[in-house]
């Protein structure tokens, strides 16, 4: 796993995606974290000490889930999903090293939030592609 | 793996204590939990079983402070200590930025110290990360036991099984009496953010102090 360098204007590209992500999916909160645990980027309400806890559990479920899909044969679960009865959660990989969480509760729907997650997540994977490809020419 | 924004000038660090199980890694965490103020650390959050055991990790997000132009934020996670979570372990491990290897004193613990620490190296090796790259600490946990009944090993013996050559700062420690807590914590601290900012910032012509 790399460290991470991430530049004002990366950060600031990353914030409009997440933000608008936010607007058009109906979901409540979103966060790119990254496989260690740490947050990257977080928009939307939620308690800075929940954002905290919530990347840390949520990188360990996912590497669990991903140990489990391999007992299948699978080389991982890309997407996951947790119902409850008010608040939804949908984690999402991004690339190799990163992931999505997306909140959401009942005002809006799991297709559209997978729909604008999908988006979301190509155009991260393309500016963080496209940062790869600018520092090697660097 | 440590990431650095240079929007918020913040730099955030991932330090693992690490060990064999009932050693005093969780009890470590407690301690700081307790000694340090609110502006400094997170919640912390423990997922244990009813036997008081880490299952999976504990965890204690905090803030240190500023360095120069960059806040400093680090992450403490402890590992399950008992043989058979390795998979658990693998996970906890990934992205670490330093480490704290919390080695049991009782002399019965001997051997499970040294197997736990060939699993620290294997489980490092695994992830592609070589042990020497890594800022390491050793703490020998539970010294207040000594002049009670229960057998110790001595320091020297304890530095000949994981510390050939006094490569690693080490400390004796009671973690439950908070003792030598601070002093692990404030060396793997100073270690890592030496270690990731070195790594990091050269590259840019920067240091953390200008």
């Amino acid at each position: 796993m790399a460290d991470l360098i991430l530049t004002k204007q990366t950060l600031d590209r990353i914030d409009s995606i997440l933000q608008t992500l936010l607007t058009r999916s109906g979901a409540h909160t979103v966060l790119l974290i990254d496989k260690a645990g740490q947050l990257i980027s977080f928009q939307g309400s939620m308690d800075q000490e929940k954002v905290a806890s919530l990347a840390a559990l949520t990188a360990a479920n996912y590497g669990a889930t991903t140990a489990i899909a391999r007992l299948f044969g699978e080389e991982e679960f890309t997407l996951l999903f947790h119902k409850g009865k008010d608040e939804n959660i949908h984690f999402s990989n991004v690339g190799e090293e990163y992931l999505m969480i997306t909140i959401f509760n009942n005002n809006t729907h799991l297709g559209l939030v997978r729909l604008e997650v999908r988006r979301g997540l190509e155009q991260i994977e393309a500016m963080f592609a496209e940062n790869l490809r600018q520092w090697f020419n660097s | 793996m440590a990431i650095i924004s240079f929007r918020s000038d913040e730099i955030h660090c991932k330090i693992v204590y690490y060990g064999p199980g009932r050693g005093g890694k969780t009890t470590n965490l407690i301690s700081i939990h307790k000694a340090l103020g609110h502006q400094v650390r997170g919640e912390l959050l423990s997922i244990d079983t009813a036997g008081d055991r880490t299952l999976f990790f504990d965890f204690l997000p905090m803030d240190l402070g500023t360095i120069g132009k960059f806040r400093i934020k680090i992450s403490l996670y402890t590992v399950p200590g008992q043989v058979r979570y390795n998979d658990t372990r693998k996970l906890v491990l990934k992205g670490v930025d330093g480490i704290v290897f919390v080695a049991d004193s009782l002399e019965a613990r001997r051997n499970n110290n040294i197997e736990s620490f060939g699993n620290l190296i294997e489980n490092l090796q695994d992830q592609g990360k070589a042990f020497d790259a890594l800022p390491v600490v050793l703490q020998y946990n539970k010294r207040d036991l000594s002049g009670s009944k229960v057998a110790l090993i001595p320091i020297e013996e304890m530095e000949k099984d994981l510390n050939t050559g006094g490569r690693y700062p080490s400390f004796a420690a009671s973690a439950l009496k908070g003792e030598g807590v601070r002093e692990t914590f404030k060396k793997v601290c100073m270690m890592t953010v030496i270690d990731v900012s070195a790594r990091l910032l050269k590259d840019r012509g920067m240091s953390l102090t200008g």
